[in-house]
């Protein structure tokens, strides 16, 4: 499932990107020390086949519903680990420009949830340790599922994780958990067998092309660094969380309440939210729709969600709904306006102006 | 499999809508990307209740819409089809947010309905903003954008393989699955073993295909890295669009427009 | 030195999965001759074509271009004097636009920017497709391709133009187009084909091969009356040169 732009805050979004950015540009060093020219048009093409893979249904038995190949699993055992995390990474830039499946700012949680895990985790740690190497029947079914459902468990643990921490929906963390980690137990599933079917189709048909990546990839990530990228994911995270809580209250505030919890009283967490408490009553940047005599900005219902039920409040909702259409107007006639000149001057200018 | 299709034919229109002269197709592809981002970064930095102020952002995808010569009615069309998710999630908010938040007369409204309508308003703002930057862009020249902001080349380049063969093996696939559709009677060879042929088949002709697309490329001089001419230049025109849209959404960022129009309307009223 | 000769000299190959494919492969052809090499399915035609640039190397025996055989050092020289078009145009334009794919060459080349937009408009132009060039290759008709991807190769201005069966797949006004087209080059021309018409417009010359071994080479005429040699490679006699069925005459 993909991460959207409109349920994450610009520091979950930020930290995600930079953690992405590191994996991205680490695998593209790995692959150009060890640089054949083949797999420069290979990783594309095998990109456009997890695209076309998406494409084709096979019916799950005795459920009449159905499913389809996934991808990372697939391409990590043909490709390896890195140049598979960049073909998938390619995969979701596109479905996140075109498809509109995620977003921009979306798309570092979404490289993270579903090319890092299944490639850099499910692959060297479980489907390898399964199945490398081996061509007997029941070992590359065994790792194909167990693969799978580890990489989508984890990337839908990062979708909850991600979602909770940037505060924007109010779905508790114990019931997005238990309406995600099931659903994606399924998937994986069905993933897994999709993966096994191809994959021993390709075992019997043409051995040679799995033999001749799977000695080649190596020790994919040890797993002091996929600690350190852990390590590192957590520090930006947290680093920019109690940076941005310090000088932006906003939408965090919420999420770090959460984080503070009762079960951790008077932690440096709770400090901080006290301090973006205090400041955000001072400055309000929260929802402030309304203006008192002479412009001042008044600070409105926050997050403690105390009702400004007043009549004044009742002003200030108004006015601010009367802005809101009065914007949305002038919105609407720039934009008819830049667009009446445009097609003027298409059908008058001269051709080739 | 309608949907993939579907999206495949949109990405030939958007193709087709990039392929546009218009002054804002003619910027530097990396000014528009740039605040693009900015674009979505200053949307999401909004407290999760705040709706009146998001409306001005409206103005940065109309004017791409309007300058770019979009057509209006597609772009909305797509970004409504598109919103599952944000949806799904963001629909559990007016159930568990129920404190009344704002007041309009006698019609009160809970801090989940309003944080709800904002996300819908933050999902058009930046699926709509993405959308017509590709449509104004094209996605060959926000590859070339991308590396010279500095992603790796490797990963520019794969992406531009990528775009380049969704066609042809989606094209494939289709084939295929027409060819058992038309074999498969009462459900029968729709099942997993029939699936793992097929798509082990298109696997191993995705494979060959690489490799003949590796040979057309060492025929010609291939040595590892490929050359692109594609002069970019990023001039006055460019700084002019960057700062005066980041300078808007700074502005807009911290004084609510809306909420000011409004005030002195009612004022003026009285 | 000339450029224009290519001799191959009992060239052996297998596929790394065994597949043998050459089985002593003996021809010469020098400079400015037009030859085809006609066979059926899986004879080896594409194999052999892909030996004549250097991109597979021979198990054993001796492919010489020019006046020396090839080496590790003349690699580079023998690539651009030997532009190899691919039977399935898809394989070869695999740039985002036509202009890019046909700079994709002259740029590998190391050419300078100015050198490399007039050779890409040069050969753009001698195609007839220079109106196409900011189009991306996959919106472009059969013939279009066909036409580009002879374009990518002719902007390294080679010396010997190999290709893969260049008529498959292109309507009959397309493939006029196209064999008006390669009539007019200068180049040493070696096509492999099923299109035996074409080969009698366009080659002096013909090479059948069977299994991997050349089982005649000699004049197009001759070879294309000799109904016998034809069958035994899946192949017809080219409807040029059958009498006609309405009036009951023999073309020439
Ligand atoms: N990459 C490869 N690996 C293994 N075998 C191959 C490979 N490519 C081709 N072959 C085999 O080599 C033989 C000759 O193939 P080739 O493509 O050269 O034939 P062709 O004469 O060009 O046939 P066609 O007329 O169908 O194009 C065939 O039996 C084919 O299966
Ligand atoms: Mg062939």
């Amino acid at each position: 499932m993909h991460m959207a732009d409109a349920l994450i805050s610009p520091v979950v979004g930020a930290a995600a990107w930079a953690a992405t950015a590191g994996a991205v540009g680490h695998s593209s060093r790995k692959l150009r020390e060890e640089l054949d020219g083949h797999r420069i048009p290979l990783m594309g093409v095998l990109g456009a086949f997890i695209f076309a893979a998406q494409m084709v249904n096979f019916t799950i038995p005795a459920t009449g519903s159905s499913g389809h190949l996934g991808g990372g699993l697939i391409l990590a055992a043909l490709l390896g680990p890195q140049a598979a995390f960049l073909t998938l990474a390619s995969v979701l830039t596109v479905q996140a420009l075109f498809f509109a499946d995620g977003g921009l700012l979306a798309l570092g949680c979404n490289i993270l949830n579903l090319g890092f895990f299944p490639c850099f985790v499910a692959y060297p740690f479980i489907y390898r340790k399964i199945a490398g190497g081996h061509m007997k029947r029941w070992r590359i079914t065994t790792g194909a599922l167990a693969g799978a459902v580890a990489g989508l468990q984890l990337g839908a643990l990062g979708v909850v994780l991600e979602t909770w921490l940037s505060g924007i929906s109010e779905l508790p963390l114990r019931t997005f958990l238990f309406l995600m980690q099931p659903i994606h137990l399924a998937i994986g599933l069905v993933e897994g067998l999709a993966t096994a079917a191809v994959v021993l189709f390709v075992v019997k048909a043409r051995p040679e092309i799995l033999r001749e990546t799977e000695p080649a990839t190596g020790p994919a990530l040890s797993p002091r660094a996929l600690a350190a990228v852990f390590l590192g994911a957590a520090i930006v995270l947290g680093g920019g969380v109690s940076y941005f809580a310090s000088v932006r209250p906003d939408g965090l505030e919420w999420a770090l309440s959460r984080i503070s919890g009762p079960g951790a009283p008077g932690s440096t967490a709770g400090e901080v939210h006290d301090i973006a408490g205090d400041l955000q009553d001072r400055t309000a940047v929260l929802p402030d729709y309304g203006f008192r005599e002479g412009g001042r900005r008044e600070p409105a219902a926050a997050t403690d969600g105390t009702p400004d039920g007043s009549a004044t409040g009742a002003g200030k909702a108004v006015s601010g709904l009367v802005g809101g259409l009065l914007t949305l107007l002038i919105a609407g006639a720039a934009g008819f306006f830049l667009k009446r000149r445009h097609n003027a001057a298409a059908r008058g200018g001269p051709a080739g102006s | 499999m309608g949907r993939i299709e579907r999206h495949f034919q949109d990405i030939g229109y958007l193709d087709t809508l990039a392929g546009q002269d218009t002054a804002v197709h003619r910027l530097d592809p990396r000014a528009k990307l740039v605040t693009t981002l900015a674009f979505i970064a200053t949307v999401v930095s909004f407290g999760k209740y705040e709706i009146s102020s998001l409306i001005p952002f409206l103005f940065y995808p109309l004017y791409l819409l309007a300058a770019g010569n979009l057509p209006a009615g597609y772009v909305f069309r797509k970004v409504l089809l598109v919103s599952p998710f944000a949806v799904l999630v963001g629909i559990f908010n007016p159930l568990l947010d129920q404190e009344i938040h704002i007041r309009i007369g006698a019609l009160a409204l809970s801090g989940g309905w309003v944080s709800f309508v904002s996300i819908l308003m933050r999902f058009t703002l930046t699926v709509g903003a993405a959308m017509t930057f590709v449509a104004v862009t094209g996605f060959n020249t926000v590859c070339m954008a991308l590396e010279r902001l500095g992603a790796p080349r490797f990963f520019a380049i794969q992406l531009l393989f990528l775009y380049r063969y969704l066609f042809v093996l989606v094209e494939e696939a289709t084939a295929m699955v027409r060819a058992r559709s038309l074999r498969v009677f009462n459900g029968r060879g729709m099942g997993l073993p029939a699936y793992g042929s097929l798509m082990g088949h298109l696997l191993l002709r995705t494979l060959d295909r690489a490799q003949r697309i590796h040979s057309a490329m060492w025929c010609r001089g291939f040595d590892g890295s490929v050359r692109v001419m594609r002069p970019l230049s990023f001039g006055r025109r460019e700084f002019a669009f960057v700062l005066g849209w980041v300078a808007f959404f700074a502005v807009m960022r911290f004084f609510n427009l809306p909420s000011y129009l409004g005030s002195t309307l009612s004022e003026f009223m009285r | 030195m000339s450029h224009h000769i290519v001799e191959a000299r009992d060239l052996h190959f297998t596929y790394p999965d065994g597949t043998q494919v050459l089985r002593g492969i003996t021809f010469r052809i020098t400079h400015g001759e037009s030859v085809a090499i006609v066979g059926a399915n899986g004879a080896g035609k594409s194999t052999l074509l892909l030996h004549l640039n250097g991109y597979l190397r021979p198990v054993s025996g001796e492919l010489r271009v020019g006046d020396s055989p090839l080496t590790r050092e003349n690699l580079r020289m023998v690539r651009r004097a030997v532009g190899l078009v691919f039977q399935d145009p898809d394989d070869q334009l695999f740039m985002p636009t036509v202009f890019d794919d046909v700079a994709f060459g002259p740029l590998n080349l190391g050419l300078p920017p100015e050198e490399v937009t007039k050779k890409v408009e040069a050969a753009l132009q001698v195609v007839g497709a220079l109106h196409l060039k900011d189009r991306p290759p996959y919106r472009l008709s059969g013939g279009e391709k066909r036409a580009v991807a002879i374009a990518t190769v002719l902007s390294m201005s080679p010396d010997i133009l190999v290709m893969d069966e260049p008529t498959s797949n292109l309507d009959p006004r397309a493939r006029r187009t196209l064999i008006e087209l390669l009539k007019g080059f200068q180049h040493t021309k070696i096509i492999a084909t099923h299109d035996l018409d074409m080969v009698m417009d366009l080659c002096r010359r013909t090479l059948v091969i069977r299994e991997g071994r050349i089982i005649a080479d000699g004049p197009t005429e001759r070879i294309m009356r000799d109904g016998q040699l034809l069958a035994s490679s899946n192949l017809e006699i080219p409807l040029g040169l059958r009498g006609c069925p309405v009036c009951g005459e023999g073309t020439g």
